[in-house]
């Protein structure tokens, strides 16, 4: 009887099997133009993926408003949720080559591997990487100095805490989640010395329900602002339950917690996607290894609320001025990290080279970086 | 208003047209959730289909076409774990610890690749091979004493072991078996190539011993005496003790068996897809191969047709959302349908409905 059920299943999928043989596939061919010539507008199509899903108020949203940016100057484009950062990667790369799109954007640091494998095999293709330090001759990788703006916002937590704890919830150890934890901490302290920042990880990007126990834990230790790096509102709205103040991540989130919003450091990746895209056009298009500052509008801060203690906005302006006139850089000498060493000296300053392989806190915050062996 | 009593006498033509009605409604059901949503259901169903079998011209590499092989890799590892549950279905021990089986197997597997790797492919694979069966099969032993000892559920040990399977490699892939390399990032190392599968015709070669599982678990339930001992154990545990069966015995080597199977799963997994060991590496395929093994009624030969439809399902649910951008979440929903209508229907050919009236004349 089972084996008749099953006939059934497999003559109704064959039925079906025969009538989409007559649909002819209309999707675009990857583009077959070499790395020198131009392809028109209209013969791009653009493959985003991203790590959660476009509604999470977060990171892959401040990706997707990247996209639509796109959209709305008539770039086509597809786009994957929820891609993991394992072999899956591989596959809706390859998913997206097979719909015809002939530019890839993976956004998240763990899928750096899987497209960089893809990339060797489809030459045509042009891939572009965020977050990450893998490029290829088709492979560019990209992202922004969004430390800068954790600076600034950490002057924001440092003017309004009283407890003078600020928690941090981080989502993994490396170095540009390290970086960002320190120069916020850098922050608070420029007008704050006092204040600590404690940092928990949740060893997510995006896990709702991780990200707001780690945001509880930290409130109920004492702190009174919390920040974030990791891709969900829950510390937010941890903080408004708890009657605590909080700097978001990644997109504007006011209305999500609006007694507790202070700020946010936000992406702007369309900034990026625009003159990217253009260039393809051009034909001037060149694997690059890019890393905007502040001032190329790639990273910004959200709008000041009400919430922030007074003279937040002065104190912000004034720092702003200061690094974007290269007067003061966030990681100037004398530093020393959280056991008393000193990392840099006075009258010094990080590289870019040191600050892409960060994996140590500056004093003031509580916490460590796991070590890996 | 209504009892439930079991049906005595199944007539073949009843069965039939229950079965056919739960698809025909799974299909209809799904397709008003689709209109509901504004897309069409026709022009989805031929997209599933589309996307799980046919060739594209977009992504061809040789060897089996891209989206027949997407679909080929799914099913590789659903038939595995549905044939190692279903030796223990068959002697009605619910094992739902697949996953936990499936990692442990994999985790072992990875042990060896890190620890063995100046071995040649031909000596190297082989040991991870039965390491992964050893592992695997150590996971689903454990269930089986606890059962023989103190009578636990194993239904709940086998869930919940799963969990600590889960919790274990998440462990190692963040703590001791991180790749200092990944510059922080959490992950295991990458398997050296001599721990990675061959392909044959661009498929790793899990295929392959997917196929002679089935041989191996066809013969082994249907002419063998560890078979007909499972079989009678599964119909009724006393009869099988006066017939003289040891059952404590064969309930140890079955669930080693069963486990070690989902563990060969896991192994082909780590080394024939993701190359390493991840705490992600599954995606719930140990939950899916139990209602793969259930809807082919363990039989080892439909179960490979069986996980292979439910493979087209799946890549077709994936090319949906990339061809159509339709959001994950609505392709997820329509599996979830076709699959409640399907196993619903199980239900209704077991039972059948007498409204209370008739209870009243009855008595």
């Amino acid at each position: 009887m089972k084996k008749v059920f099953t006939l059934l299943l497999v003559l109704t999928l064959v039925f079906t099997t025969l009538v989409g043989c007559k649909k002819e596939d209309g999707t675009d061919k990857p583009g077959t133009t070499s790395d020198n010539k131009g392809i028109a507008k209209e013969d791009l199509l653009i493959g985003f993926l991203y790590v959660g899903p476009i509604g999470d108020q977060g990171y892959s949203y401040a990706h997707d408003l990247g996209r639509l940016d796109l959209e709305a100057a008539g770039y086509k484009t597809k786009y994957v949720e929820n891609v993991p950062e394992t072999a899956d990667c591989e596959k809706s790369i390859r998913d997206l080559i097979d719909q015809g799109c002939n530019v890839i954007i993976a956004t998240s640091f763990g899928h750096m591997d899987w497209t960089y494998n893809v990339s060797l095999e489809y030459p045509d293709v042009k891939f572009f990487h965020c977050s990450g330090y893998q490029t290829g001759d088709n492979m560019s990788a990209f992202f922004g100095r969004m430390y800068q703006i954790r600076f600034l916002s950490g002057i924001a937590a440092g003017l309004k805490t009283e407890t003078n704890k600020i928690g941090y919830v981080a989502a993994m150890p490396l170095a540009e989640v390290v970086r960002g934890a320190n120069a916020f901490a850098l922050g608070v302290q420029s007008v704050n010395p006092d204040a600590t920042v404690e940092v928990k990880w949740t060893n997510s990007w995006y896990d709702p329900a991780a990200e707001k126990a780690a945001a509880v834990e930290l409130l109920n230790s004492g702190a009174d602002v919390l920040a974030q790096h990791c891709d969900t509102t829950g510390p937010q709205i941890a903080a408004e339950e708890k009657g605590a103040f909080a700097v978001g991540y990644n997109a504007n989130t006011f209305d999500v917690a609006p007694g507790a919003f202070l700020t946010a450091p936000l992406w702007n990746w369309g900034v990026y996607y625009l003159a990217q895209m253009q260039q393809i056009v051009d034909g001037t298009w060149e694997a690059s290894n890019y890393w905007g500052s502040m001032d190329t509008g790639i990273v910004s801060l959200a709008d000041l609320t009400n919430n922030c203690a007074p003279g937040t906005k002065e104190a912000i302006e004034a720092a702003y001025n200061a690094i974007a006139a290269g007067e003061y850089d966030v990681f100037d000498g004398p530093l020393t990290n959280n056991e008393g060493i000193e990392m840099v000296p006075e009258g010094s300053t990080m590289s870019d080279a040191d600050l892409l392989a960060m994996v140590w806190f500056v004093d003031g915050i509580i916490g460590s970086v796991p070590k890996s062996n | 208003m209504f009892n439930l009593t079991k049906r005595t006498n199944q007539s073949k033509i009843h069965t039939l047209l229950l079965q056919l009605g739960a698809i025909v409604a799974a299909l209809v059901a799904a397709g008003i959730v689709m209109w509901a949503m504004g897309y069409n259901p026709f022009v989805i169903y031929t997209k599933i289909v589309e996307g799980s079998v046919m060739v594209s011209e977009n992504a061809k590499k040789g060897g089996v076409p891209y989206r027949l092989l997407q679909t080929i890799n799914k099913a590789i590892p659903l038939v595995i774990l549905s044939l190692g549950v279903s030796v223990a279905y068959k002697m009605k021990f619910w094992n739902i610890g697949a996953e936990g089986q499936f990692y442990i197997g994999a985790l072992f597997a990875a042990y060896v690749a890190f620890n063995f790797k100046q071995l040649p492919p031909y000596i190297l694979l082989p040991f991870m091979f039965l390491s992964a069966f050893i592992g695997g099969g150590l996971w689903g032993f454990i269930p089986a004493v606890l059962k023989n000892r103190f009578n636990a559920s194993e239904s709940l040990t086998t869930l919940m072991m799963n969990y600590i399977a889960i919790g274990i490699v998440t462990y190692l892939q963040l703590g001791p078996w991180r790749d200092p390399e990944a510059k922080g990032f959490g992950r295991m190392p990458y398997f050296t190539e001599n721990a990675i599968l061959p392909k044959v015709f661009g498929i790793h070669i899990g295929f392959i011993i997917a196929l002679i599982l089935a041989v191996i678990i066809f013969v082994l339930l249907k002419k063998t005496k560890l078979g007909y001992e499972i079989a009678v154990i599964g119909e009724n545990e006393t009869t099988a003790k006066y017939a003289g069966i040891n059952t404590a015995k064969v309930l140890f080597i079955t669930l080693f068996i069963s486990g070690g199977i989902c563990g060969i799963a896991g192994m082909i997994q780590a080394s024939g897809i993701e190359k390493t060991l991840t705490d992600q590496i599954s995606g719930g395929l140990g939950f899916t191969a139990i209602i793969t093994a259930w809807l082919a009624k363990l039989s080892a030969p439909i179960i490979l047709v069986v996980s292979f439809l439910f493979a087209m399902l799946l890549q077709g649910g994936a090319y949906l959302q990339v061809s159509m951008q339709i959001p994950a979440a609505i392709s997820e929903v329509i599996q979830g349908i076709i699959l409640f209508f399907v196993l619903g229907s199980e239900f209704f050919i077991q039972y059948k409905i007498v409204f209370s009236s008739k209870i009243k004349e009855a008595k």
